[in-house]
């Protein structure tokens, strides 16, 4: 009834959850006084902060980690 | 074919070394040893190209051949007692993630206390697992049992690994005639294995081993419970199809004088030997008695055992025990069989031989029962 | 008539067949072989069950299963027949009995189970006192310190036990230790067996 030996084969399938629904609390980064150390990428759990430290909604939870390790205080938390 | 007398820790090895699996992940332990360095052998020499690789533990022995497994190759493994518990999480592992790995396990008893002797507790243990489990009586079975193993787990309605249980001691080191076939024969009969549920391969990418959430659990066990009632009709296709090339036939159960016996003697492996002489014993005394061999315990052949008891009593002989219960054959006798008495005997215990003053003993009383059903056989002093 | 015939054919193959079966039991050769560990008394069960096989018939043949150490003492069997093997269990009335040290006669007893025919072979150069029955000495230790230069006798009473028992050509024999033993060591061993055959 479900595939043998439960295998995905079509791998990646964790994307079709967009968790950015879970969030009541949304993170705004204030690029002007961002310093570039990249604490939000490293400790964002979903991997939702790329490179240029766009943070992508659609699967952020709003759990606000990048908000307390953010050095600058760069970050806020907004209500949804 | 040739014909050489060798032990069934060797046969087993020939066996393996025919069906060609490309990995082998080994950890020796008594009685199984023979079995490991047979193999890292031929490997040495050339004879088996296959990756020997020298785990660390059992736990790592197992990981590795379902991760071989699993990366879509044919891989086998082998061990004893304390070694199969070791390997416990990952044996129900390789079920669930539908492995067709086939293992030798040469039957010994579990500590404690300390015991290296031949009993079937450890391989009862894993009985839940989702393995089929076969137990063999030579080592002529033995070795047909690695052949038809891997046709059997590798068959599209199975996907299940396979234990090929072997009295330790009894068989494992036990020389005795055994018949090899050509090389080109078991490849006629086993082509290379070529899975399409799970293979590692970086053009067609999938996800093994995955999570189920409850919503999906349920259905993966009643999978492979399904799977593993489908595989009793496909041992007895392949046990008929190894027949017909190899000339021994096997199925799920065999007989010997049940089809007029009041008694039927039950029982699984190498003491079956014994009990057949035993039923041609009894028999000139007058007892028409008969001999029940259990050789797939999973998937549990009751239908099959069913057509053969009739109102015949039946006399369950176990090398292994459920506390409290019996053992387990005789447990699962009578569980889903419809019998009219049952016996169990637990006997055989940490390499107790077996003799033929037992078997009378189990006579005697299933003629005679006391206000029981369970007996422990051989028992000293005042236990 | 017809019902006749096919119940007198049955009672006649009954018939052979209980003969048959007689026979088989008869047939039946058990050897219990004693030595300490290390002596090779298991590798002269396994030589011995590979010679019967080379003879064309069946056999087995199976260690006192254990932890065996050097000279704690150990057993071992061997079963030849003319047809298929069944049983399992270990050798309690051995048709004859080996021993591969005499100084086990006081630690083992060598003679248990034994039938009235069984016949006993022995490693020694004493006597055999009290012996109620067939008894076989030969200074096996002898011939393999002079042939071997080390007492390992396995090879040796096989010789020895082929031209007693008759119950294995000492071809095979010779042959089974030339497969056990390749090269030199091979070749010494069944100078040595030989030598036991031609003494016997």
């Amino acid at each position: 009834m479900v595939s043998i030996g439960c295998v995905i084969k079509d791998p990646g399938s964790t994307r079709n959850n967009k968790t950015g629904s879970w969030r009541t609390f949304k993170p705004i980064l204030d690029k002007d006084k961002c310093v570039d150390c990249d604490n939000c990428i490293l400790f964002c759990p979903e991997g939702c902060v790329d490179k240029e430290h766009d943070i992508d909604y659609d699967y952020c939870k709003g759990c606000g980690i990048c908000k307390v390790e953010c050095p600058v205080k760069a970050i806020e938390m907004i209500r949804e | 074919m040739r014909k050489d007398i060798m032990t069934a820790n060797r046969a087993v090895a020939e066996a393996v070394k025919l069906a060609k699996p490309q990995v082998v992940p080994v950890y020796p332990i008594t009685p199984q040893t023979t079995i490991s360095e047979y193999l890292a052998q031929f490997v040495a020499d050339g004879d088996l190209d296959a990756e020997y690789i020298r785990v660390e533990s059992e736990h790592s022995a197992m990981s590795a051949t379902l991760g071989a497994s699993q990366a879509g190759v044919r891989a086998f493994t082998a061990t004893s007692s304390q070694g199969l518990l070791y390997m416990h999480e990952v044996v129900y592992a390789a079920a669930g993630m539908r492995a067709p790995i086939v293992m030798a396990d040469a039957n010994r008893a579990i500590s404690s206390p300390l015991n290296i002797w031949n009993d079937q507790q450890d391989s009862i243990v894993e009985r839940d697992a989702g393995w089929i489990q076969i137990y063999v009586e030579s080592a002529q079975e033995a070795f047909d049992s690695i052949i038809m193993g891997y046709k059997i787990a590798e068959n599209e309605n199975v996907l299940l690994p396979l234990m090929v249980c072997l009295d330790g001691f009894i068989l494992t080191h036990t020389v005795e005639p055994v018949e090899i076939p050509e090389e080109s024969e078991v490849d006629e009969f086993l082509p290379p294995y070529a899975p399409d549920h799970a293979f590692l391969d970086p053009a067609t990418p999938m996800s093994l081993g995955t999570l189920a959430d409850p919503a999906y659990y349920t259905e993966a066990r009643f999978d492979m419970n399904k799977a593993l009632m489908d595989s009793a009709s496909v041992i007895e296709e392949v046990g008929a199809e190894f027949g017909e090339k190899f000339g021994r036939k096997y199925g799920l159960i065999e007989t010997y004088k049940c089809e007029d016996a009041d008694i039927i003697l039950v029982a699984m492996g190498s003491l079956c030997g014994t009990l057949r002489a035993m039923v041609d014993q009894f028999r000139e005394n007058g007892d028409k008695v008969g001999m029940l061999r259990v050789r797939s315990y999973r998937p549990f052949p009751y239908e099959e055992i069913n057509e053969v008891i009739g109102d015949a009593k039946l006399a369950v002989l176990d090398k292994n025990v459920l506390f409290g219960i019996g053992g387990s054959l005789y447990a699962d006798i009578k569980a889903k069989c419809d019998t009219n008495e049952i016996y169990s005997f637990v006997l055989g215990l940490g390499g107790r031989d077996i003799t033929p003053e037992y078997i009378e003993e189990v006579l005697e009383i299933t003629k005679n029962p006391q206000d029981k059903e369970v007996y422990w056989i051989g028992l000293k002093g005042d236990a | 008539m017809i019902f006749y015939v096919e119940t007198k054919t049955l009672y006649i193959l009954e018939f052979i067949m209980i003969i048959h079966d007689r026979m088989e039991e008869m047939s039946m050769i058990e050897i219990r072989f004693h030595g300490r560990g290390g002596q090779g008394a298991v590798t002269a069960a396994e030589i011995l069950a590979k010679a019967a096989f080379k003879d064309g018939k069946y056999s087995q043949a199976f260690p006192s299963f254990g932890v065996e150490r050097r000279g704690a003492p150990v057993a071992a069997f061997t079963r030849i027949d003319e047809e298929p093997i069944n049983v399992r269990y270990q050798i309690y009335n051995p048709d004859y009995v080996v021993v591969l040290d005499d100084g086990l006669l006081n630690v083992v007893d060598v003679f248990s189970g034994i039938k009235e025919k069984s016949e006993v072979i022995i490693n020694t150069t004493g006597e055999i006192e009290g012996a109620t029955h067939t008894v076989y000495d030969i200074d096996a230790t002898g011939i393999a310190l002079e042939n071997l230069g080390v007492n390992i006798v396995n090879t040796i009473i096989l010789g020895y036990f082929a031209k007693k028992t008759g119950a294995v050509s000492i071809e095979s024999i010779l042959e089974v230790i030339k497969e056990t033993f390749p090269g030199r060591l091979g070749e010494k061993n069944v100078i040595a067996a030989q030598k036991a055959y031609d003494m016997a």
